[in-house]
């Protein structure tokens, strides 16, 4: 009886193993004959992207030009999400999209593993880009391993019709005056506005305004040699405790915290009066803003220009479609089809032509009073002075930062000089 | 005369080997899903080591003083122990009441039972969205009633007790209907007989659930109670989704354990720490389920005597 059943049970198995073979022949044999009529294979390519890129009706457009392609995209919500989910699939070997779009604050990081990126080098793409943008992502060897995509100019966006309520001027012009020069500037305009308005804040959040600050400092957390600096530098300390004395003693924030349920919210219900907004933030206003009426642009900012954020697409060398994946990125980044990701999201260009195009100087934003967007930003991209230096470690100095603003501002859990402390112990904790 | 001893060998060696062999699947899966990644884990502890980069120079325990010497290990040790009292308690009172109500005769009795166990079918990611808009801090569902009542709003994102207290929900809104459904299995199977003694003896309703139904459950309590241990100090997804950022609030104020892992893991992409705070939070589990085993243990041995 038990030697009977066994061979049942062999050659069952026999069986299942045939057919185990049978099928792996015939899914061989079908993928001989596939070649189109342009001589190329089907490919899918998928591209991973977070928050706005402004890419939706362009992948459309590429999918038309080149029929054998289809692209798969994959959108995370925020960057932080997006870096996290780039790690892990860096560090498990597998899983990443054939394109990922990477933030500059955490392209530093990536560049101490240049053999996980493909070489993007190519003579078509010479001089493309603004030459900081090329440098941020070229390895000492040279290696490229990213084609820019957007570049942050900021420029202060602002309720017309709260400044109007408040008593202040609310047209572009005079607005682009009563903001010009520091931030202490700013700020006592802000001062000014809350004492004439009921409860509405001058900004969103203090993590956001100190942004804006931090990004006009040259070597903030780091030297150039990698050493940290941040619980040291003179300046950081000193907007920390402006961008904290605005915002609590003075009462201009909203207290909110950026990207949070609270936050987003927050812009339909006439929180606050103003908002630093680099290119690809009028994409979010307007999502989150939706119906809302009154949001305009001014041609200004304090302390001179300033540049937040600014993506990048690379492609992993373990994707399988390096190549095509390399095509499209470099028809993604190229000025015309950047032009047109700017008019879809106010994803503002890198490239060197796309900033001199007639197209994007006369671009204008109908959600924000018919602003002339394009022209606005080029203006705030000219007047940025400082490139900041982001080593290994700014992502999450930054990030630790973030949060004692957020324990003062938002949570009051701390005072500005406990808040300080505790991101010392957090830095030390590196 | 050789073939049939030939044969005998087989079938006395089948009786022996035989039953190994067929509980054999279970643990050679656990030695690769479950012992391996323990032993590999322990390992990368012992080194430093990049997520990217990999294995780097061989530093003993230097990453375990590190670790230790840390008030955000401490910080998150408490916020786990504070979620998981707030959760595992009034989740197994709830449970038993629960199915002691579904234990009764009720109309459409399948249809009540399938219904606890809906939350437990929807992802803890998609529980904690639903739930993050009912507790965000201003414009949140809970705070909105609060203040329309004229209370004060809670900030869950900012007082700790509050943040365990909204994150111990989504654990509870989604483990309640499950326990309870085990709860209930257990409850069938007590035998009527002694319900009927008890009526006999004069016993009510209430008095029959607690001199009954409650001793009866014990084994199941014990059994729930342990699984509910290892699963909430392990909590990650409910308290990781309760903000953006995912980080535990800025002030830590809801990092758990397996998030200060998450952070030194991917954050700072350390896997050495990251690996050491693992092996701790492993030990620590151990000597709770040891704690409890002791405890159950000793709370049977009474119920044997009296």
């Amino acid at each position: 009886m038990h030697s009977r059943a066994r061979i049942t049970a062999l050659s069952a198995t026999a069986a299942c193993l045939a057919l185990a073979l049978t099928a792996c022949g015939s899914g061989g044999s079908d993928n001989a004959g596939v070649e189109g009529e342009t001589g190329t294979d089907d490919v899918t390519l998928s591209v991973g992207t977070f928050n706005e890129f402004g890419y939706e009706e362009l992948f459309e457009e590429y999918e038309q030009l080149n029929p054998n392609v289809t692209i798969n995209h994959k959108k995370a919500a925020t960057s932080n999400e997006a870096r996290d989910n780039l790690t892990t699939r860096l560090a498990a070997g597998s899983g990443l999209s054939d394109i990922e779009g990477i933030e500059v604050d955490w392209l530093p990081e990536l560049l101490e593993f240049p053999d996980q990126f493909a070489d993007l080098t190519d003579p078509a793409v010479e001089g493309r880009w603004l030459d900081w943008k090329t440098e941020a992502a070229t390895t000492e060897d040279g290696q490229l391993i990213g084609y820019g995509t957007d570049a942050g100019p900021q420029g202060v966006c602002y309720r017309a019709d709260l400044f109007e309520k408040a008593g202040l001027p609310s047209d572009r012009e005079s607005v682009a005056a009563l903001l010009d020069g520091s931030w202490q500037d700013y700020f006592d305009a802000g001062k000014e506005f809350v004492a004439a308005s009921d409860g509405v804040a001058w900004f969103d959040s203090a993590g956001a305004t100190y942004q804006g600050m931090i990004n006009q400092v040259q070597n903030a957390y780091e030297d150039n040699d990698g050493t940290v600096i941040a619980t040291e530098n003179p300046e950081v300390k000193d907007i920390y405790e402006q961008v904290l004395q605005a915002s609590v003693t003075d009462g201009l924030s909203a207290h909110l915290t950026q990207w949070e349920d609270d936050w987003v919210a927050s812009f339909q219900s006439d929180a606050f009066a103003t908002k630093l907004c680099p290119g690809w933030m009028l994409g979010v206003i307007e999502g989150n803003a939706e119906g809302v009426e009154g949001w305009d642009i001014a041609d200004v900012f304090p302390g001179g220009g300033g540049n937040w954020g600014g993506s990048y697409l690379t492609v992993p060398t373990q994707g399988e479609n390096q190549a095509e994946a390399k095509k499209l990125a470099e028809w993604l980044t190229a000025p015309e089809q950047q032009i047109k990701a700017f008019e879809s999201k106010g994803t503002f260009p890198s490239q060197v032509e796309a900033l001199e195009s007639e197209e994007l100087q006369g671009q204008v934003d109908p959600f924000f009073n018919d602003a002339p967007t394009g022209q606005i930003l080029a203006n705030r991209a000219t007047a940025v002075e400082v490139t900041p230096f982001k080593g290994p470690k700014y992502f999450a100095i930054n990030d630790a930062m973030q949060q004692a603003l957020t324990r003062v501002d938002v949570d009051e859990t701390d005072d500005p000089a406990s808040s300080w402390e505790k991101f010392t112990t957090a830095v030390g904790a590196l | 005369m050789k073939r049939l001893a030939f044969s005998q060998k087989v079938s006395k060696w089948d009786v022996k080997l035989s039953p190994y062999l067929y509980i054999s699947p279970f643990f050679l899966l656990f030695a690769i899903t479950g012992l391996f990644p323990l032993l590999y884990t322990a390992w990368v502890s012992l080194h430093s080591w990049n997520l990217i980069g990999g294995q780097g120079d061989f530093t003993a325990l230097e990453n375990y003083e590190f670790v230790l010497a840390q008030p955000f290990f401490w910080n998150a040790v408490g916020n786990t122990f504070s979620i998981f009292l707030l959760s595992s308690v009034p989740q197994v009172v709830l449970a038993i009441a629960i199915a002691a109500v579904l234990d009764a005769n009720l109309r459409a009795r399948t249809f009540w039972r399938m219904g606890v166990l809906v939350p437990f079918v929807v992802a803890p990611v998609a529980v904690g969205l639903i739930f993050n808009n009912l507790f965000a801090d201003q414009a949140g569902l809970f705070n909105e009633l609060l203040t329309g009542i004229g209370l004060d709003p809670v900030r869950w994102h900012s007082d700790s007790l509050a943040s365990h207290a909204a994150i111990a929900t989504m654990v509870n809104f989604r483990w309640t209907g499950y326990n309870a459904l085990i709860f209930l299995a257990a409850m069938q199977a007590i035998p009527r007989d002694v319900y009927e003694a008890a009526t006999i003896d004069g016993a009510g309703r209430l008095r029959q659930f607690f001199s009954v139904t409650v001793p009866m459950l014990r084994p199941t309590i014990i059994f729930v109670v342990i699984t509910a241990t290892i699963g909430g100090l392990q909590i990650f997804d409910e308290a990781r989704v309760f903000d953006q950022a995912g980080l535990g609030g800025a002030d830590r104020q809801w990092q758990t354990l397996t998030m200060y892992i998450w952070e030194l893991g991917w954050g700072q992409r350390n896997f050495g720490r990251a690996s050491a705070v693992a092996w701790l939070l492993f030990l620590i589990i151990v000597v709770i389920a040891m704690a409890n085993f002791l405890i159950t243990r000793r709370i049977a041995n009474q119920g044997g005597r009296r």
